[in-house]
């Protein structure tokens, strides 16, 4: 076994441990997405009509509309408690034994960003598992064409975390980022309610939902759960994973970036 | 220009190093070696450059003129080598509280490429030389402030570095704890042939032949034995006389926490 794969396991495994050990952790992230759908999406169906749009070829419940937008929301607050956890190591110290470790650094945060993808990984199936016990039932092979999508959209929200690691100076800023960047990216996009609704309703809102890349991490899911890919979706999904992970190397990169340029 | 031999080269070699932060210039042109098998002392107050020197060491930051080297590999071009032989302890904690100290040597083996198989005997050995081979499964966080600090310290040789990093590592402990931890660390160069560079502004962590460096606002003051710099520049006084006299500083040197 190589010291590369040792380095990327080592950090999956704390990562893991570090999750199974926050136990509220694991049922907080899982209770804001079931709230949604056990009680405001009750409250909804009765006054949203949802036209047949694909990936569905009926008309559905508010609930099965719902469900991939609130797996992008697990993964939208996996990615911020992954940027809150970094900023909290970085303020205690303990992100300098990461830094000083002798492989590159966009590798070891890579690995880390990785590691973050599969611990929302586990909050995506269970909450899935859930729903279906609620009676959204999406074909058993969706399940599976899902993972790539979860995988992809989960680097897009992990990587812009990590990029806004690198600029958050301290924990207590991190209020800011609820309130500019989580609650923005969730409320303007397509996971509570289709932009076509939206349009109907504010212009505005729908161009920006539109080039929100949390729409498209939605969108994504939402097809891949149906065994259908929405390549506009994959497109800016990738498109701006790699802009994210880009940028969040470059700030973490002593040399150029962000966090080196500080005392 | 001829490429020093890794293995002959000094643990740590530090030439010309300049660095600021914005307009204020926290390092100016200082040069240091850490021969191995030695216990330097770099000796300044809060605010002098230590931790700055520290973060370019390890690259933390980039060095932006001057060069680093580590056993003859130069931090720039070659991190992967000089940080593979670095074992760094930082001022401030850098333990996991919430893992067991067997899973953070675990966590910091990985970082190193180093397989649990190979970290176990490691571990063990190390644990045992500072006493605490029975707390290996005990969370970080029930530790005492020196134990935590001595189990930094072996967790930073966990990989049989060249050189060893200690930034201010007895910050906060007792005059007793800090003591035996710098005898520790003295002993661990005289055995294991490591280079050990130790910042702190406390001059009993100094012993009398011990090489020491004076860092003051990013400058170097003097180095040379504290046997010598105390008798050449204090007369007959101690090395504290000769500290505040060559930085005139009312500063906190003493004997600490």
């Amino acid at each position: 076994m190589t010291g590369w794969w040792i380095c990327a396991r080592g950090i999956f495994w704390r990562e893991m441990l570090r999750f199974f050990q926050q136990k509220e952790r694991f049922f907080a992230a899982l209770v804001r997405p079931l709230v949604w759908l056990f009680i405001f999406a009750a409250g909804f169906r009765a006054v949203l009509g949802l036209s047949i749009t694909p990936p569905y070829v009926t008309y559905v419940h508010y609930e099965v509309y719902v469900v991939p937008g609130l797996c992008g929301m697990i993964q939208l607050f996996n990615g911020m408690q992954s940027s809150l956890s970094m900023v909290y190591d970085r303020e205690t110290g303990a992100m300098r034994t990461l830094l000083v470790s002798p492989f590159p650094r966009s590798f070891v945060l890579s690995a880390k960003l990785v590691a973050s993808v599969l611990v929302s990984l586990l909050q995506v199936y269970t909450f899935l598992l859930i729903a279906r016990i609620w009676g959204v039932d999406p074909p058993w092979l969706g399940y599976l064409a899902a993972a790539p999508a979860l995988v992809l959209s989960g680097i897009v929200l992990g990587a812009i975390g990590l990029f806004i690691s690198s600029a958050v100076k301290q924990l207590e800023n991190f209020a800011g980022v609820m309130n500019f960047v989580i609650f923005p990216m969730f409320f303007a996009s397509s996971a509570l309610y289709p932009l076509w609704r939206v349009r109907e309703g504010s212009v505005l809102l729908y161009q920006i939902g539109q080039i929100n890349p949390f729409t498209h991490c939605v969108e994504l899911i939402r097809f891949a759960l149906y065994l259908q890919i929405n390549w506009l979706a994959l497109a800016v999904v990738i498109g701006s994973g790699a802009l994210f992970l880009g940028a969040a190397l470059w700030a973490y990169n002593p040399s150029r970036g962000l966090v080196g340029r500080r005392g | 220009m001829t490429r020093p031999d890794p293995q002959a080269a000094p643990a740590l070699d530090v030439a010309g190093i300049s660095h600021s932060y914005g307009a204020r210039q926290a390092l100016d042109d200082v040069s240091l070696t850490v021969p191995r098998g030695r216990f330097v002392a770099l000796l300044g107050i809060n605010g002098a450059g230590k931790s700055t020197l520290f973060n370019l060491i390890t690259r933390l930051f980039v060095t932006r003129s001057g060069n680093i080297s580590i056993c003859g590999h130069p931090v720039r071009t070659e991190a992967r080598a000089a940080l593979a032989r670095t074992g760094v302890v930082f001022q401030s904690r850098a333990l996991d509280l919430s893992l067991t100290v067997a899973q953070n040597f675990r966590y910091q083996g990985a970082l190193h490429g180093m397989a649990w198989r190979d970290v176990q005997p490691r571990m063990t050995t190390l644990l045992a030389r500072i006493g605490l081979d029975d707390r290996a499964g005990d969370k970080v966080g029930r530790l005492s402030g020196g134990q935590l600090r001595r189990v930094e310290i072996a967790r930073a040789l966990l990989h049989d570095p060249h050189l060893l990093l200690c930034d201010e590592a007895t910050v906060g402990l007792d005059v007793k704890s800090r003591a035996d931890i710098v005898a520790d660390v003295h002993r661990l160069a005289a055995e294991d042939g490591v280079g050990v560079l130790w910042t702190t502004h406390l001059i009993d962590e100094i012993w009398p032949d011990d090489p020491v460096i004076v860092l003051h606002k990013g400058c170097i003051l003097a180095r040379g034995p504290a046997r010598d710099l105390a008798r050449d520049i204090a007369g007959d006084g101690t090395l504290q006389d000769a500290f505040l006299k060559l930085t005139g500083a009312d500063a906190d040197i003493g004997v600490g926490a």
